[in-house]
């Protein structure tokens, strides 16, 4: 899926754009020690956690994207990492859950 | 919360030798030694503020009271406070306006500074230290959560601490010899050998990963097998934020060795007394604020263990925690 597709589908606002990105799964979740441990590569992350440390397991476990819900405002120094690390940045209105199902097709299990 | 809810202070409350300070101050604090970044972490607002006999008026008080009390404790600027709570700031500037204007007699309260930045008792020194580049001030008032007036903290007072703390650092080393910067492994293999070491600071959860970062580049650029890489990148991201979160901080080690790599976690305490909890998927110890950046959910440890090939951890209780991860490069 393309990041503009993404978008499109969570009523979202590409923050720092990514137009390579080619995002295949999704994973939901807002701790980070979990993302490390279960979120597959190629995912858009979708979460609440606006800052800096976001970035750097996004990068470790090789996301495309980061959405981030309830229109969370974007800190400066973290759109400076995402454009760094080439990571998409989404926000949505949507709730974490809401986003999921708007999502849905990238659910993992369903392929 | 009240009529007086301090915001912005006025540009008047400035020291000159205070100023003289800011110039030489503790800017650039990324070049600054590892022990002094530490420090300004550890230590709080509360540790180095003057608390005690610290001088103030009341609002009825005179402005040549107020001048008067100045004068004889040799200071540029006094809190106006009733039962602790902090209705305004007296500077010497303010003195010598209503000396020029003739009105040295009027009450504090009608002169005063009423719009003031302050600082939290519980804040660390680093965020204290960027307040006073911030603002051209020589001093701050310090309240507590409830917003109740506790002390005064002023760039000599930052100073002194520092000066203190440093010299009984200097003291613990020249009392025993440096911990040893070498890390135990066995055989050099002449193929492919680096060794990095990284610093890990306490509750500086806004560096941690750099270390991990730049250890997945170096695999990835040395064309490690993408799975691994990611799983040797976990494992020295989370003991990376253990470091920072649960110890008074520490250093984070990676050694790549022919087909073998060594992620060494070890800090300066205070140590895990249970380790077998602490190894429990779930189980921590970490405060909310931790938890509110999406850590502390008592995986780390967990994760880091699952993921390596080889795991071992020792901890002594107050010394410190040393934990191993070992990934093979060949699968077979």
């Amino acid at each position: 899926m393309l990041l503009t597709e993404l978008a499109e589908k969570i009523g979202g606002t590409i923050v720092v754009d990514n137009p390579s990105a080619n995002i295949t799964a999704a994973y939901t979740s807002d701790l980070l020690s979990d993302v490390m441990g279960h979120c597959g590569e190629e995912s858009a992350l979708i979460t609440i956690q606006n800052h800096l440390n976001a970035i750097a397991v996004a990068t470790l476990v090789g996301n495309e994207a980061i959405v981030l819900c309830h229109s969370r405002p974007v800190p400066d120094d973290m759109k400076a990492a995402a454009t760094r690390e080439g990571i998409a940045l989404v926000t949505t209105p949507l709730s974490q859950f809401a986003a999921s199902v708007a999502l849905q097709e990238l659910n993992p299990s369903q392929k | 919360m009240n009529d007086y809810q301090p915001t912005i202070l006025p540009a008047d409350a400035g020291q000159k030798d205070d100023d003289i300070m800011a110039a030489h101050s503790l800017t650039g604090t990324k070049e600054s030694p590892l022990v002094i970044l530490e420090m300004l972490q550890r230590l709080r607002v509360r540790d180095v503020m003057k608390a005690d006999g610290v001088v103030s008026v009341v609002r009825s008080d005179t402005l040549h009271f107020a001048q008067n009390l100045m004068k004889r404790n040799s200071i540029s600027g006094v809190p106006v406070l009733e039962e602790g709570r902090l209705f305004g700031i007296v500077s010497v500037n303010i003195i010598i306006k209503a000396l020029e204007g003739g009105y040295i007699q009027d009450p504090c309260h009608k002169h005063m500074s009423t719009s003031l930045v302050f600082l939290e008792e519980g804040m660390p020194l680093a965020l204290a230290i960027k307040y006073f580049q911030n603002y051209t001030f020589g001093r701050f008032p310090v309240l507590d959560k409830d917003r109740k007036f506790v002390g005064i903290v002023s760039q000599r007072d930052i100073m002194r601490a520092i000066l203190k703390e440093l010299a009984e650092e200097l003291a613990r080393y020249e009392g025993k010899k440096p911990a040893a910067a070498t890390v135990p492994f066995g055989e050099v293999s002449t193929s492919a050998y680096t060794m990095q070491q990284y610093p890990v600071v306490h509750n500086d959860l806004q560096n941690a990963g750099r270390a991990a970062n730049e250890i997945k580049r170096l695999l990835a650029g040395a064309g490690v097998d993408k799975k691994i890489v990611r799983r040797i990148a976990v494992a020295a991201y989370e003991l990376e934020i253990n470091i920072a979160i649960h110890s008074v901080g520490g250093t984070l080690t990676f050694i790549l060795d022919g087909q073998k790599v060594t992620i060494i976690a070890r800090d300066r305490g205070p140590g895990i007394a249970d380790i077998e909890w602490a190894l429990r998927d779930g189980t921590s110890t970490a405060n909310d604020w931790v938890r509110s950046m999406g850590f502390g959910a008592g995986m780390g440890l967990a994760n880091s263990k699952r993921v390596s090939d080889k795991f071992e951890i020792k901890s002594v209780v107050p010394s410190g925690t040393t934990v191993l991860c070992e990934f093979n490069l060949k699968k077979d």
